[in-house]
C-alpha cells in the first residue's frame, strides 16, 4: 500500500516536469530532490488551512532554496489552496507564479525567497515570536546544501540555539550537489552532522526519500526540549528520474521534446508501482 | 537625536508591548534602561546585521512593531538584500535606524562614515526614508514611523536642536518644514547640517541676500510640492546634505525640478565623489569636504553673481 504523502510525490513529481518544460525553466534536478519531503511536510506534518491561509495557527513553512518553488506551488495546488489549473502559468508571461517562490497573489506561500541565505533568520524570527507569545505553531525551514556556504545562516544557526528555539525545524536537503560540482569539491560541509551538533542544535539524519522515515523525523517526539532540531535529510538531486539523478546539468536544463517523454513515462511507470 | 530617539522609543514601547527594539551589538549608555524595563521587547542579536534584519523580519511578519539598530553602513548595506527582499518585499512594520548619519562618527574613519545610505535606500521601493534635522523632529519621527506599516529608514546623529521650528507645528512624515522665511534663495536640506545652512543664512543676511531654510526631513515619499513653491518662489534653490552628491537629497529634489519643468537655478551642496579617507570630527571634516557655512555662502554668492 502507498502512503498518502507518496501519492502526492507522484503528483507533485509530475507537474514540476510539465512546469519546469511548459515555462522553460531550470532547477528541476534541485525540486526533483525535496519532492518526498515537500510531500510529507504538506500530507502529514504541517498544520495548514487551505481556505484560510494566513489562520494564525497554521505552521509555518519557509523554503530557503526558493528555486525549487515550483514544488511549493504544486504541493499548495494539491492541497487546494488554488486551481491545479494555474500550474500551467508558471514562469510564463505576466505570471505571478515566478521560478523562485513569491507570496504575492499565491496563496499559502509563507515567505518569498530566491537569494540563498535568508530563509533560516526569517525563520527565527517567527519561532522567537512564537517563544515570546507562548504559540502552539512550529516553524520549518527547508534548506540546501550549497545554500549553507552563505555566512548568513552561521550567524541564524548561532542565534537559533542561543535562544532555545525548539518549536523550530530545519531540514537540509543534503544532496551533495551544488551549481556547478559536488558540495564535496566546491566548499566542504563535512563533517556536517558534528557542525551543527557544536553549535547546540538536536540533529537527526534521515533518508530524505523514505516517506514513513522523513515523517517520524519530523514528528513532534523528536524534538529535543530547548534545542532547534536540524534534520539532515540524503538526497539525490533529480530524483525519480534516472538520467536526471546526480547531474548538474538538470540544474539548468529545462525538459523538452524526448527529455521531456522519457522522463514523464518513468514516472508514469514509477507513479502505476 | 539619538537621545530624542531613545527616549521616544522607551515611551513607545512602555505603552504597546508590540514594539521591539534589536540591536546589532551597539548602543553603550543609550539603551540600558530600555533593556532593563522591557527585557522582553529588548534584544541584542550580536553582530550579525544579516540575520539581524531577518529576524527582525520574523518578527513582523507576526504582527510586531521592529527597530533595528545600527551604527553608520552596518544596519543598511551590511544586509541591503535581507532589507531588499525579506523586509520591503514582505512590507513588514520595520523601522530601521541609523545611527550616526554622514560624519557623526568623523574620526573612526570612512567605514563609519554613512555617505551613500540616503541614495541606497530611497532607490528601494516600499521604504520611507527620513533623515531629521533637529533632535525635535527626530523625536517625532520615530513616534509616527512606528504606527506606519512597512519599512522606514531612519538617519540620525548626535545633539541637534530640540525645539520645533515655531509654536504650534504638528510634525508630519513627508511633509517639509520650514525654519526660517527668506526671498532670495531656498536652502533645502536633511540632516544635522542644518546647523551649517543657518549660519550661511545669517552671514548672506548682512549682504542682503534672503535665504528661506527647509528642512525637507523626508526623502521618501517627498514633499513634491514644497519644492516646486519654494523654487517658483526664490528661483534659486539650493540642497545641503551631509551625503554623496549622487542619488541623495540633491538628487531627488533635481528630479522633482526637471520633472516639472520648473525654471530655477538649482544646486547642490554634497560630498563630490569621493571617499572621506581624511578624518576628524564632523564639524572638520563638513569644511574638508566642502560642506561648511562658508562653502554654502560661497556656493550662493557665486550663483547670484554677488
Ligand atoms: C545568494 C545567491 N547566490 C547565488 C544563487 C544562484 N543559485 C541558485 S541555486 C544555486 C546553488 C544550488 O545548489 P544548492 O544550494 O545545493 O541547491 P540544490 O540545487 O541542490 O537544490 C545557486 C548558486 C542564488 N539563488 N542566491
Amino acid at each position: 500500500m502507498k502512503l498518502k504523502s507518496e501519492n502526492l510525490a507522484s503528483k507533485i513529481r509530475m507537474h514540476t516536469l510539465q512546469m519546469t518544460s511548459l515555462g522553460n525553466s531550470s532547477h528541476i534536478g534541485s525540486i526533483l530532490s525535496i519532492v518526498d519531503i515537500i510531500s510529507v511536510l504538506y500530507e502529514d506534518t504541517l498544520k495548514i488551512f487551505p481556505t484560510n491561509p494566513k489562520n494564525k495557527l497554521r505552521d509555518r513553512f519557509i523554503l530557503s532554496k526558493g528555486h525549487a518553488g515550483a514544488a511549493v506551488y504544486a504541493a499548495l495546488a494539491e492541497k487546494k489552496f488554488f486551481p491545479i489549473s494555474n500550474l500551467a502559468k508558471h514562469c510564463s508571461n505576466g505570471s505571478y507564479l515566478s521560478g523562485h517562490v513569491s507570496h504575492i497573489k499565491v496563496p499559502g506561500v509563507e515567505f518569498s525567497t530566491g537569494s540563498l541565505g535568508h530563509g533560516l533568520s526569517v525563520s527565527c524570527g517567527i519561532a522567537l515570536n512564537g517563544k515570546l507569545e507562548k504559540k502552539k505553531y512550529r516553524v520549518f525551514a527547508l534548506l540546501s546544501d550549497g545554500e549553507c556556504d552563505e555566512g548568513s545562516n552561521w550567524e541564524a544557526i548561532l542565534f537559533a540555539s542561543h535562544h532555545k528555539l525548539d518549536n523550530l525545524t530545519v531540514i537540509i536537503d543534503y544532496n551533495k550537489l551544488q551549481s556547478l560540482e559536488s558540495t564535496h569539491q566546491t566548499l566542504e560541509l563535512e563533517p556536517f552532522v558534528q557542525k551543527w551538533k557544536s553549535f547546540g542544535w538536536n540533529v537527526i539524519e534521515v533518508d530524505g526519500h523514505n516517506h514513513r522515515k522523513i515523517k517520524i523525523a519530523l514528528g513532534k517526539n523528536k524534538i529535543s526540549k530547548n534545542k532547534p532540531t536540524c534534520i539532515i535529510a540524503h538526497t539525490t538531486k533529480g530524483k525519480g528520474v534516472s538520467f536526471m539523478e546526480n547531474n548538474t546539468l538538470w540544474h539548468y536544463r529545462s525538459p523538452q521534446g524526448d527529455e521531456f517523454l522519457s522522463a514523464r513515462s518513468e514516472l508514469l511507470k514509477n507513479t502505476r508501482t | 537625536m539619538r537621545d530624542a530617539f531613545a527616549k521616544q522609543l522607551y515611551n513607545l514601547a512602555k505603552k504597546d508591548k508590540d514594539v521591539m527594539f534589536i540591536t546589532g551589538d551597539l548602543g553603550y549608555g543609550v539603551f540600558e534602561s530600555f533593556a532593563r524595563d522591557f527585557p522582553k521587547q529588548y534584544l541584542n542579536v550580536g553582530v550579525a546585521e544579516q540575520n539581524m534584519t531577518g529576524i527582525a523580519v520574523g518578527l513582523g511578519l507576526e504582527g510586531k512593531k521592529v527597530f533595528t539598530y545600527s551604527i553608520a553602513n552596518f544596519a543598511t548595506f551590511r544586509c541591503l538584500e535581507q532589507i531588499r527582499n525579506d523586509a520591503a518585499y514582505h512590507n513588514v512594520n520595520l523601522t530601521i535606524v541609523c545611527s550616526g548619519g554622514g560624519f557623526t562618527y568623523g574620526p573612526l574613519g570612512m567605514s563609519h562614515h554613512a555617505t551613500e545610505d540616503i541614495a541606497v535606500m530611497r532607490s528601494i521601493p516600499n521604504i520611507k526614508v527620513v533623515v531629521p534635522s533637529t533632535a525635535w523632529e527626530t523625536y517625532h519621527a520615530t513616534k509616527k514611523l512606528v504606527n506606519l506599516d512597512g519599512v522606514s529608514y531612519l538617519r540620525i546623529e548626535k545633539g541637534g536642536i530640540k525645539k520645533p521650528p515655531f509654536k504650534n507645528v504638528k510634525y508630519k512624515i513627508g511633509k517639509s518644514l520650514i525654519y526660517k522665511k527668506g526671498s532670495d534663495v531656498s536652502i533645502v536640506v536633511a540632516g544635522g547640517i542644518i546647523e551649517e545652512c543657518f549660519a550661511a543664512a545669517k552671514e548672506l543676511e548682512n549682504i542682503n541676500i534672503k535665504c528661506q531654510i527647509i528642512s525637507m526631513h523626508t526623502i521618501n515619499p517627498l514633499d513634491e510640492q514644497a519644492i516646486i513653491k519654494a523654487a517658483k518662489k526664490t528661483k534659486v534653490l539650493i540642497t545641503v546634505e551631509e551625503h554623496n552628491c549622487n542619488g541623495g537629497l540633491g538628487g531627488a529634489i533635481a528630479e522633482v525640478i526637471a520633472r516639472n519643468n520648473i525654471d530655477c537655478q538649482f544646486d547642490m551642496v554634497a560630498i563630490n565623489n569621493k571617499f572621506s579617507s581624511i578624518v576628524g570630527d564632523q564639524k572638520y571634516l563638513r569644511k574638508e569636504y566642502g560642506l561648511d557655512s562658508k562653502f554654502i555662502v560661497s556656493k550662493i554668492k557665486k550663483i547670484l553673481k554677488k
